[in-house]
This record gives C-alpha cells, sequence and structure tokens, in this order.
C-alpha cells in the first residue's frame, strides 16, 4: 500500500463519479430537510456529512492510498475530536439530571 | 566527503531533494504526512467553534431551528455546489501534475480560484442580507428578530454563524492565495513532474477547506426548514 502511494494516480473517471456523488448527497440532503422526522432529521444529514467528507478524504484527498503512518494521524485527530465532542455534551446533557434527585 | 560530491555531480539527483531525505518519494511522503499533521490541528480548531454550536443548540433548540430558517437556503446550497465542484478540479490539477501536464496544472488552478472567488463572492451578498435584515449581533448595529421571545438566543445562533463562515471564509481567503502561490510556481518552472508535492499538499487544504463546509450548509442552513412559523 504504502510502496505505490506517491505514483498512485487515480483515475479522472473516479474523480467524476466522487463529485457526482457529493452533489447526489448535498441535493438529498437538502430534500430530507423539508421533511419533518424528529431527531432523525440530524442523524440523516449527519450521516450524509460523514460519508461526504470520507469520500473526499478517501479519493480526492488520497487517504485510499495512502501509508498507515497517515491513517495513523487522521484517525488521532478525529479520535481527539470525539472526545471533545463527546465528553463536553456528557457533561452539558446530564446537568439537569441533578434536580431530578 | 568523497560521498558529498558523487551527489552534486550524479546527473539523477533532483535539486529539490533535500539532503536529508533519501529519496524523492521519501520527501513527498513526509510533506503529505506533515500537512495532515497541520490538517488535524485544524479539524480540532474548527470543532471547538462547532463544539460551541453544539452546546448552545442543545440548550436552544427552538430558537436554533427558527434562527437557521430565516436563512436564504440557495445561496448556501449553490456554494455548496460551486465548492464541490471547486474540489474536483483541484483534483484534476493535481492529476495534471502527477502526469507532468504543466499547462493543464495552470488551468485548473485558474479554475479553481475562480470558483473560489465567486463562492466568496455570494458570501459576502450573504452577509449583506443578514445585514439589511438586521441578523447581525454586536457591533453597534440592531439585532431584531421576527419573533421577539426569541431574540436573544437567536443572536446566540448568528453569533455562532459568523464565526463558522467567517473562520471558513478566512480559509478560503488563505487558500486562494496558497492557489496563486501554487500558479507561479508552475508557470515559473519550480514545479516539475518530479518535484508537485506543493500542489498536493495545497490540494489537501484545499479540500479540508471544502469538508469543512459540507459540514456548516447542513447545521447552519437546514435545521429549522420543516419548523413552522408560529
Amino acid at each position: 500500500m504504502s510502496e505505490n502511494s506517491i505514483h498512485h494516480i487515480v483515475p479522472k473517471s473516479t474523480y467524476y463519479l466522487i463529485f457526482l456523488a457529493l452533489m447526489v448527497g448535498t441535493a438529498i440532503t437538502w430534500w430530507v430537510a423539508t421533511i419533518d422526522l424528529g431527531p432523525m432529521n440530524n442523524v440523516i444529514m449527519l450521516t450524509i456529512a460523514v460519508t461526504k467528507a470520507t469520500l473526499v478524504v478517501l479519493f480526492f484527498m488520497h487517504v485510499k492510498y495512502s501509508n498507515h503512518l497517515t491513517w495513523a494521524v487522521i484517525a488521532g485527530g478525529v479520535f481527539w475530536l470525539l472526545i471533545m465532542l463527546a465528553l463536553t455534551m456528557n457533561d452539558y446533557l446530564t446537568r439537569a439530571f441533578l434536580h431530578y434527585g | 566527503m568523497s560521498n558529498g560530491a558523487a551527489v552534486a555531480h550524479d546527473p539523477h539527483h533532483n535539486p529539490n531533494l533535500a539532503h536529508h531525505f533519501e529519496s524523492m518519494e521519501q520527501q513527498t511522503e513526509a510533506s503529505i504526512l506533515g500537512m495532515w499533521v497541520f490538517l488535524v490541528t485544524e479539524i480540532l480548531f474548527f470543532g471547538g467553534a462547532l463544539m460551541a454550536y453544539m452546546v448552545y443548540r442543545s440548550q436552544y433548540p427552538d430558537a436554533f431551528a427558527l434562527a437557521s430558517s430565516h436563512i436564504a437556503i440557495l445561496p448556501g446550497a449553490i456554494n455548496t455546489a460551486v465548492l464541490i465542484l471547486s474540489s474536483l478540479t483541484m483534483a484534476l490539477a493535481v492529476h495534471a501534475a502527477q502526469t507532468g501536464e504543466r499547462t493543464k496544472i495552470m488551468f485548473f488552478i485558474v479554475i479553481t480560484m475562480i470558483l473560489g472567488a465567486a463562492f466568496l463572492g455570494i458570501k459576502a451578498y450573504e452577509y449583506y442580507e443578514k445585514y439589511e435584515e438586521h441578523f447581525i449581533p454586536g457591533m453597534g448595529l440592531q439585532f431584531i428578530f421576527p419573533e421577539p421571545e426569541y431574540q436573544q438566543n437567536a443572536q446566540i445562533f448568528f453569533s455562532i454563524y459568523f464565526v463558522l463562515t467567517g473562520l471558513h471564509a478566512l480559509h478560503m481567503i488563505i487558500g486562494l492565495g496558497i492557489m496563486t502561490w501554487m500558479f507561479i510556481w508552475v508557470k515559473n518552472g519550480t514545479i516539475t513532474s518530479e518535484y508537485f508535492a506543493p500542489i498536493e499538499i495545497s490540494g489537501l487544504y484545499w479540500h479540508f477547506v471544502d469538508i469543512v463546509w459540507i459540514f456548516l450548509f447542513p447545521l447552519l442552513y437546514l435545521i429549522g426548514r420543516h419548523v413552522h412559523h408560529v
């Protein structure tokens, strides 16, 4: 995998396909937002956004063809982001519990 | 000593290869890795602002949905398409760099820059719209929200809106600067078919800024679409 990462040239057709997928994803996000699905609106919206971001990272940014060290750095960054988001929300969303006692 | 002289006279030695790297491949891999380390700091930088968004939205979900529903979708959706298209042309610029097609690199860099400038133009129009609608909190301006009971909490939404989109626009402006720099480097021959890592890592930056917008568009424009005005 790391052997040919620099010389790996992604065919243009792949880029066009990813571009199309990103546009379709945007259209679906907009369409779904107009329907009231309760909390599912957020879930669908973020699932599409994460999928779109993953496509950009893997193909436009060539990470699919990158070495393991690059993967580790990106995974580390995302993991720390999730720690920040999860632990902070863990605090804010549970503060009201104090009043139930 | 003699070894150093041999390297200097080696006809296969690329002048762009720094002495502490074994090969161009290793040098390119190192610069890509370094760029990713920087982008991770950027992920956490924007993550901090998103954190503020999440905390306040969880406290004031109605105000956020209502405030979001006052933002016109169309300019934001067009901008999303413009940025995705610019990511495609950026990827094609890197592709041209890999295959050593100089004219094509310059062509795609210019198209990417035009799209980036178009994004900023539309963004500026949106900011002007917010000014006209009295949706700018602070700065000595009068903030007027159509639903007076949400007057205060809607200001929190718009503060976060301006911080997030403003920081994103700043990154776009920096991106245009980087692209200008890359255009000059391709034109003056600094970039060659062996040495194109600068194009590749500039592309990583450009795509990252696109990814930030992929999250900002739904989170800022679309969360109140199904809310019925009371």
